[in-house]
């Protein structure tokens, strides 16, 4: 087998208030290949964000390291971009400058004005959100906003795209046309992908393999599942595929059996 | 403060909807040109009638024999030329309100102009940085309370001039509020905001000018009509006390002659470029920050 690309190597991660310590996650491994789409889950507070942002760089391990091509991951880049749970694009600039931020500091070095230009379109057409280029985030709405979250996140061209539950604030329908749009680019591109989520039929249909986190304090990986199913994937076809009942049924009884959300932890 | 006015108007734009229901064509010209009038109406009619009020109280109250401030009537008589013509050159100390305004408002500009620019900086620093805030915040907080005219002979006796003391008690007054409020700004910086920079790499400059700036800048900008606000204030009485063509002195040199409706039509001239100047910074304000309060 290849060189792990991504590899999250007994990390733990603490934090400290005041007195207070509370052991968030203990002793995570996780190991990911290049071009493979993770999907994380486990129960609100667990530590799931936490894992993500450590990845991303944005918080410190307190023990253990992550490695990314060999390298360790210590601080923030546009090599592990990540697509927020609220978005977050700055409400000051249009689509189309929000994502240009990205562009211009990844590629200033690289790319002529032109080919930078040609690229903030091409992304924002992968998300289907050219037309409103112009527009501010305020003026889109809440599906939109996060297309364009994502094609400022594409646009950097990651080897990692981590997303923080990048469809939770989304209705059903909306969601659901965003996963499609997700599963698309992931197939064209073939993105190393890492996404947080609450939800198992998302979690299922999108993923190569999820990781289930054990309820915290103290959360470490509970189980692995490979998916399996072939690509390219039918939302349709799937209700009743026999793999897709199983991998739904292996998640769910893993969350709601052996690790059922306790109130008081 | 004119804008729940302006939104009580609106709903004069109702009667529009009846042209459904109104055929004549006559009707449509009313309806384009009454809302329109209508609102300069309510804008208008009611601080005139407001104003006519308090100078038919006032002129009662001072019309008598024996009165110690001067009646409208006599205010109008006797400083006409103050009032009609604020741009006249009689002498090189006998000019129009107009220029004093004008030599006043340069100061102003200069003194809010240089607390605008240190003020910013000053506050990012503070909101971008415990330590800072630490050091700085508890001096400025005692500073702050320290009245505007207090640093006037302190002033004088470093610069040893009164222009530039007047400058700088400017400075000094409008500083505080632009520097607090922007530290309060930069420290309601949206972890999002900052967790976006971190992963793109940008620089502190880049940082401070694409985030820090427009996210803060609701805040800035009040600190900025608050700080205009002061220093229009303080202009005045520092005038009074360090001489020159400004509007402050006329007022003193005024009292000194005992030339009481002149100082009437001073106290104007103060009121309605106190009231432009904030409403020009609370423009600015909306025009800078028209995407930043939506998200
Ligand atoms: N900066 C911090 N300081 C102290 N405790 C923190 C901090 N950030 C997170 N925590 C704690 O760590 C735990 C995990 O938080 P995290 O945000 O990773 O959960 P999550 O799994 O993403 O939850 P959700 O599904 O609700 O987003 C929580 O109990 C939280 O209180
Ligand atoms: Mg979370």
């Amino acid at each position: 087998m290849e060189r792990p690309y991504l590899k999250i190597d007994h990390v733990s991660k603490t934090f400290q208030r005041g007195g207070a310590v509370s052991e968030v996650l203990k002793d995570v491994t996780l190991v990911i290949n290049k071009g493979e789409y993770v999907s994380v889950i486990g129960h609100s507070g667990c530590g799931k964000s936490t894992l993500l942002n450590m990845v991303a760089g944005l918080l410190p391990v307190t023990s253990g390291a992550i490695l990314l091509e060999d390298r360790e991951v210590n601080s923030p880049g546009p090599d592990r971009a990540v697509v927020f749970q609220n978005h977050s694009l700055l409400p000051w600039l249009s689509v189309y400058d929000n994502v240009k931020l990205a562009v211009d500091k990844v590629f200033s070095g690289t790319r002529s004005r032109a080919e930078r230009h040609e690229w903030n379109m091409h992304n924002l057409e992968l998300v289907q959100m050219a037309h409103a280029k112009d527009k501010r985030p305020g003026e889109i709405s809440g599906g939109m906003k996060q297309r364009v979250g994502l094609a400022r996140a594409l646009s950097m061209e990651p080897k990692v795209l981590l997303l923080d539950e990048p469809f939770g604030a989304l209705d059903a329908l909306t969601r659901a046309h965003l996963q499609d749009s997700v599963m698309q680019i992931h197939a064209s591109l073939g993105n190393t992908v890492i996404m947080i989520t609450h939800d198992v039929d998302e979690a299922v249909l999108l993923s190569d393999r999820i990781v289930m986190l054990t309820n915290g304090p103290a959360a470490h990986v509970g189980e692995v599942l490979e998916v399996g199913l072939v690509r390219p994937r039918k939302r349709l076809e799937l209700v009743s595929n026999s793999q897709y009942i199983k991998a739904r049924e292996g998640v769910l009884k893993f969350l709601y059996e052996r690790h059922r959300f306790v109130e008081a932890a | 403060m004119s804008l729940p006015l302006f939104k009580n108007d609106e709903p004069l734009v109702k009667p529009a909807a009846r042209v459904l229901s109104l055929p004549a064509r006559l009707q449509k010209r009313n309806l384009t040109f009454g809302p329109i009038l209508r609102k300069i109406a309510t804008a208008v009619v009611p601080p005139l009638v407001t104003v006519i009020a308090l100078l038919l109280i006032w002129q009662i109250l001072c019309d008598k024999p024996g009165a110690t401030l001067p009646a409208p009537t006599v205010v109008w008589k006797e400083a006409k030329d103050l009032i009609v013509d604020p741009f006249f050159v009689y002498g090189t100390q006998d000019v129009g309100l107009g220029w004093r305004v004008l030599v006043s408002l340069e100061r102003v500009g200069i003194g809010f102009g240089f607390a605008a620019v240190a003020g910013i900086l000053v506050g990012c620093l503070i909101g971008q940085s415990d330590w800072a805030m630490r050091g700085l915040d508890p001096v400025f907080q005692v500073l702050r309370t320290v009245p505007p005219l207090a640093w006037l002979p302190i002033s004088l006796a470093a610069f040893r001039d009164s222009s530039p003391s007047a400058i700088f008690v400017i400075f000094i007054t409008a500083i505080w509020p632009i520097i607090i409020n922007t530290a309060v700004g930069i420290r309601n910086i949206p972890m999002d905001y900052r967790n976006v920079a971190a992963v793109l790499r940008l620089n502190a400059f880049e940082f401070f000018y694409r985030i820090m700036i427009p996210s803060a800048a609701p805040y800035i900008f009040t600190g900025l009509r608050i700080g205009i606000g002061l220093a229009w204030l303080a202009i005045v009485a520092a005038e009074m006390l360090t001489g020159g063509v400004g509007i402050g002195f006329f007022i003193w040199d005024a009292w000194n002659s005992s030339r009481l409706p002149d100082i009437v039509v001073a106290l104007v001239y103060i009121g309605l470029v106190g009231f432009v100047l904030d409403r020009m910074v609370g423009f600015l304000g909306n025009l800078a920050t028209r995407g930043t309060a939506a998200s």
